[in-house]
């Protein structure tokens, strides 16, 4: 596969390594009231949708940039390559 | 002998006097075809020598000798022929080379004849012609679809013993000569706007076009001769014959610097995003590479778009007896004659149920070949000139041992007649080659008035099919297909092409009948030369009920050898529909794998083998370690030294006890590079670090280290290391050897997922820094030597878990960290790598007058153990940090990674494992790792278990084996004698429960 990297432009997938769910950007607030049923859910459940997955890959043998990689897990079409820390950003994550 | 034999005029071969003796005269060979003549090249076969010529196959240089029986089959070991002349043969398999070089299965149909080829036949023995296992065949009854799943059904032990040992030694073809390849394998890359798969007609005017049009173009053949179907056709193109048009087309591309031409190159798959993998053949055609050349290379093609021009493949129709040597495609034997200049016989009969079984039957006899009739299915044949026709026939039956004598025809008046021929040419149409197509997610559409399935659903991304793998059969039609094709695959990408002037050609239309099977007959008609799978296998199939065209693969392994049935799949859907009542596209087809033809195993190796397998890491003192006579173990990709054996010392043991009492005693060094470091760096990097560590490390001041213990987010430890403060803003973090990718991975993933505006940046440097450990008694006073004097390094100017940025040697800059892995006084100093090799021999200088020993790894382990310091062994993935003993540094007051869920009650019970020592009762007992923990009497099982020891080492100082492991409850259970068993191995030894900190518990070595 090749990945359309926001900064360095095409990279062969070869060149990254593959976390998963991008929702591993959520990380729960450790302070909640259920923060343990929230730290659970967010560690344990996943979608493992057959079609469009938002997914973090990381450009390891790169610039080591987190990517959001959206990607349609049965013809492996990529539709969208962000920053993970825009995307991070974006969902209200800080410091 | 023909006239044609006497006259082959530009094949200059010896006839042996024209005696006609069969023995070493290429009797077979005809006049003109592309191979060239001059000088023969000679060759063996089983150990006979037989003469070619340049261009050959072995398959079409054997043929020319008269040589027709070139394998055995599979299961039921029947004498075998080439059926083809391409990658698609089923049947010639041969092994090529002797030696290292040794490579089995290889299609004798496309093995370019060079001088001193070496083949041999294969699955057979005592000889070719006479193969004992051929007696399988007589038993063809028992051996069916699935007949190892009936027949070795009881007694059940004797599967495992007896049963599968015979299977797994009769199966199989060809052997391996169990030596290493001498040749080497590479790897490369390309990137092209197109690529073109297949250089026939529709390739190499695809090329053409987008050539002139000044893109980047790689065109690429599994043929070491361009042109396909050109070089085994007599039509030309414009007033050229196809070989010149061919000639002239090859000539303009090779003047073209933005194309490159590929033969000897398959396309072996279409993979994600228009990458193609292919094989590239660079020295299979000589006795061996040249020296520094490779034999093969694997190419990843990076491609914007992709032309698939990979033409047809011929298939067979089924008959009694179908399988003798001399039963071919009727393709394959037109271009023996045109391409080679041979016939496998000077009698060949035709069989077909289309126009183009007819075009062989022409060719061969314009070149002198005896047609002794052409047998069409159709009853409205058209006339043959120069054989007899007899059309609305069938062939029923065919005779002959060890190769064709005659063929017996139902006549369409019912009466049989029989037919010498040592040949039999058949035809049953062609089936465009879709596999490529099928290699994402395509599956192939059924068109009716070609009887075929064509490339259709989701192709590759980027790739346009085009030709006779489209399903245009005829010249003129693969012309304009890859003139138009390459134009608007161009377009798309910005690029103006045109097309031009297609010169003049052939444009028959496709004529068949569809026609699979003949039903007449009681034996077998084989479908899968090289499986032996046969007409009745698809009816039992389909009598068992194995009806959908996976099942019928896999029941009768239909399609399921190397040659993934090209030859084979088309003829048992369509029986498999017939016996189903259903259509054809109800039925569909198998789907298609890379690669495309058999790959060898080297090729994908590449560099990649024996030292080169995967990259070697050496340490900044490995040549001094080297010059000391280190032994070295693999730890990861590293090379560490693990003990330096000193004359006089034959058993590991003696060096490793020297080494760790001369350190406790004195001071050793040890080269402790391999540590994972991360250099950590801004305004928030203290905050940071609290995250990523359970204990705290905000308020730990500049000048000074901390132990710390990293979690995974389920609450498991995964790491730990230390993290020293040269700065506010500047923290140097150490990792295991082995973690240190994953750990910096890690923290990547916090610091841009989950803590975006953090200001803090990351880098790894444990390639930077050339780190030794200098522990012992006397090692402040060996650094005070190396250390420039202005910096104090006394115990009250630098204590216990102090660091520093210093100079060492008069001026090098360097890191000191005191911190101790050993529990001894210990320092960890770094200087940039460079200057490695030269720190360890200044240490050791330096320590000469204390007697300072280079200690290993086994060394350091054992003292890790003796101070029980947890490693790898105890940060296993299954404990958490209450299971270390180090459950109160995990922080309730801030946030870190795996705090919340170690809080979880299954983590937390009362009985949960510790972290404790062992030491056997009998102090000459031994302690093993992995052995579990039982109490001191009961049962011993899985439901008794009390823990497991993790790590074990004989202690020096404490003359005893000793061991430290995790235990039930453990911290409140030392003094109790307790069973550490190993019930595999039947080891059991008493062990007492002790503290894991068998030496200096206190700690005030190391503070000293």
């Amino acid at each position: 596969m090749i990945i359309n990297h926001p900064i360095l432009g095409p990279r062969d997938s070869q060149e990254f390594t593959y976390l998963g769910d991008a929702s591993l950007i959520d990380r729960p607030d450790w302070q909640a009231d259920n923060a343990a049923d929230q730290f659970h859910d967010y560690l344990y459940l996943r979608d493992n949708p057959a079609g469009e997955h938002r997914e973090l890959w990381f450009h390891e043998q790169g610039d080591r940039s987190w990517l959001v990689v959206t990607r349609n897990t049965v013809t492996h079409e990529i539709l969208n390559v962000e920053l993970a820390r825009d995307v991070a950003r974006a969902r209200g994550r800080s410091k | 002998m023909t006239d044609a034999v006497m006259n082959a005029g530009r094949v200059a071969f010896q006839a042996d006097g024209g005696t006609g003796a069969r023995k070493g005269v290429q009797v077979n060979r005809l006049d003109g075809g592309l191979i060239k003549g001059g000088k023969p090249l000679s060759f063996t076969f089983d150990g006979k020598r037989f003469k070619g010529f340049e261009g050959d196959t072995l398959a079409s240089a054997l043929l020319a000798n008269g040589v027709r029986l070139m394998g055995r089959s599979f299961k039921y070991h029947r004498p075998r022929g080439p059926l083809t002349s391409g990658s698609e043969e089923p049947n010639a398999l041969v092994e090529l080379r002797s030696g290292g070089r040794q490579e089995p299965n290889t299609r004798a149909t496309v093995a370019e004849l060079y001088d001193g080829l070496e083949a041999n036949s294969q699955n057979r023995w005592p000889s070719l012609q006479h193969d004992f296992m051929a007696i399988n065949d007589r038993f063809s009854n028992f051996l069916t679809a699935g007949f190892y799943y009936k027949t070795f059904m009881w007694p059940a032990a004797f599967w495992e013993k007896l049963y599968e040992p015979i299977i797994r030694k009769a199966a199989g073809l060809g052997s391996i000569s169990f030596e290493a390849d001498p040749d080497a394998y590479d790897k490369g890359f390309l990137h092209c706007d197109l690529l073109v798969i297949g250089a026939g007609p529709t390739g190499l005017m695809a090329a053409l076009t987008a050539g002139r049009a000044g893109a980047q173009v790689i065109i690429a053949d599994e043929d070491f001769l361009l042109g396909g179907r050109l070089n085994a056709e007599t039509f030309g193109i414009g007033d050229l014959t196809g070989a010149a048009w061919v000639e002239q087309a090859q000539a303009e591309l090779a003047a073209m610097p933005n194309v490159r031409v590929m033969p000897r190159t398959t396309i072996i798959g279409a993979f994600d995003h228009g990458i193609y993998g292919a094989v590239e053949r660079t020295a299979d055609h000589v006795l061996a590479p040249e020296a520094g050349k490779p034999r093969q290379i694997l190419w990843r093609i990076y491609s914007k778009r992709a032309m698939l021009a990979a033409g047809a493949t011929e298939r067979p129709i089924a008959f009694e007896n179908n399988d003798r040597p001399g039963v071919m495609l009727a393709g394959a034997v037109r271009a023996y004659a045109n391409r080679w200049a041979v016939t496998p016989d000077q009698t060949v009969a035709v069989f077909t149920n289309n126009d183009d079984g007819h075009r062989t039957a022409a060719d061969l006899i314009a070149k002198g070949v005896k047609v002794t009739a052409v047998i069409d299915t159709r009853a409205d044949a058209p006339a043959v000139e120069g054989a007899e026709l007899f059309a609305g026939a069938q062939v029923i039956d065919t005779k002959g041992r060890l190769g064709l004598e005659s063929v017996r025809l139902r006549l369409a008046s019912g009466i049989t007649r029989d037919v010498p021929c040592g040949a039999l040419a058949v035809s049953g149409g062609w089936n465009p080659n879709v596999h490529l197509t099928c290699h994402q997610r395509g599956r192939p559409a059924w068109r009716e008035d070609i009887a075929a399935f064509v490339p259709a659903g989701e192709l590759p991304q980027n790739m346009v099919v085009a030709g006779a793998a489209n399903g245009d059969f005829s010249t003129a039609a693969a012309l304009r297909a890859g003139a138009d094709g390459a134009v608007a695959a161009l377009s798309e990408l910005g690029i103006e092409a045109k097309a031009g002037d297609l010169p003049e050609a052939e444009d028959a239309p496709v004529n068949v009948t569809p026609f699979w099977y003949v039903k007449e007959g009681k034996g077998r008609a084989w479908l899968d030369q090289q499986n032996d799978v046969t007409v009745k296998d698809v009816k039992l199939a389909h009598q068992e009920n194995f009806r959908s065209v996976e099942h019928l693969k896999r029941y009768t392994t239909l399609g399921m050898a190397t040659d993934q049935g090209k030859t084979s799949n088309m003829g048992g859907l369509a029986i498999m529909a017939e016996l189903a009542g259903k259509q054809i596209p109800e039925v569909g087809t198998t789907m298609f794998r890379p690669p495309y033809t058999p790959v060898s195993f080297g090729v994908m190796a590449g560099r990649s083998v024996g030292e080169e397998f995967r990259p070697t890491r050496k340490t900044p003192s490995h040549k001094w370690a080297e010059e000391q006579g280190a032994v070295f173990v693999e730890v990861g990709q590293w090379l560490r030294a693990q003990w330096f054996p000193q004359a006089g010392e034959t058993h590991w043991r003696q060096s490793v006890d020297r080494e760790v009492l001369q350190a406790r005693n004195s001071v050793g060094v040890c080269d402790v590079t391999t540590l994972g470091k991360i250099d950590v760096q801004g305004k928030d990097a203290a905050e940071f670090l609290n995250k990523m560590y359970a204990n705290a490390f905000a308020k730990l001041p500049v000048g000074k280290v901390r132990y710390g213990l990293m979690l995974r987010e389920d609450g498991i430890a995964y790491d730990d290391g230390t993290a020293a403060r040269f700065a506010e803003d500047h923290f140097v973090v150490t990792t295991t050897t082995a973690n240190a990718v994953l750990v910096y991975r890690n923290m990547e993933f916090a610091r841009q997922c989950l803590f975006p505006d953090m200001d803090v940046q990351l880098i790894s440097t444990t390639e930077a820094w050339a780190q030794f450990a200098v522990a012992g008694p006397n090692a402040r006073k060996l650094l005070q030597k190396v250390v420039d004097p202005e910096f104090d390094i006394s115990n009250e100017a630098f204590p216990f878990m102090g660091c520093g940025e210093i100079t060492v040697a008069g001026g090098c800059r360097a890191r000191l960290f005191r911190i101790s892995f050993s529990g001894e006084l210990a320092y960890e100093i770094a200087v940039p790598t460079r200057y490695g090799d030269a720190m360890i021999r200044k240490l050791m200088e330096a320590g000469e007058e204390f007697g300072a020993v280079p200690y290993g790894t086994e060394a350091l382990g054992v003292m890790r153990i003796e101070k029980g310091h947890a490693a790898g062994n105890e940060l296993n993935g299954t404990t958490s940090a209450l299971n270390l003993g180090m459950g109160r540094m995990v922080s309730k007051k801030k946030d870190c990674i795996g705090n919340v869920l170690s809080e979880r009650e299954g983590m937390n019970q009362d009985d949960a494992l510790k972290l404790v020592g062992f030491k056997p009762v009998d102090s000459s007992a031994t302690v093993y790792a992995g052995a579990h923990l039982m109490n001191s009497d009961g049962e011993v099982s899985a439901a008794t278990d009390q823990g497991y020891i993790t790590s074990v080492a004989y202690s020096p100082v404490l003359k005893s084996s000793i061991g430290i492991g995790f235990l039930k409850n453990g911290d409140a259970r030392k003094g109790e004698v307790i069973r550490a068993v190993n019930p595999l191995e039947g080891h059991e030894t008493q062990v007492e429960v002790v503290s894991a900190h068998f030496v200096d518990p206190e700690g005030e070595r190391l503070r000293g």
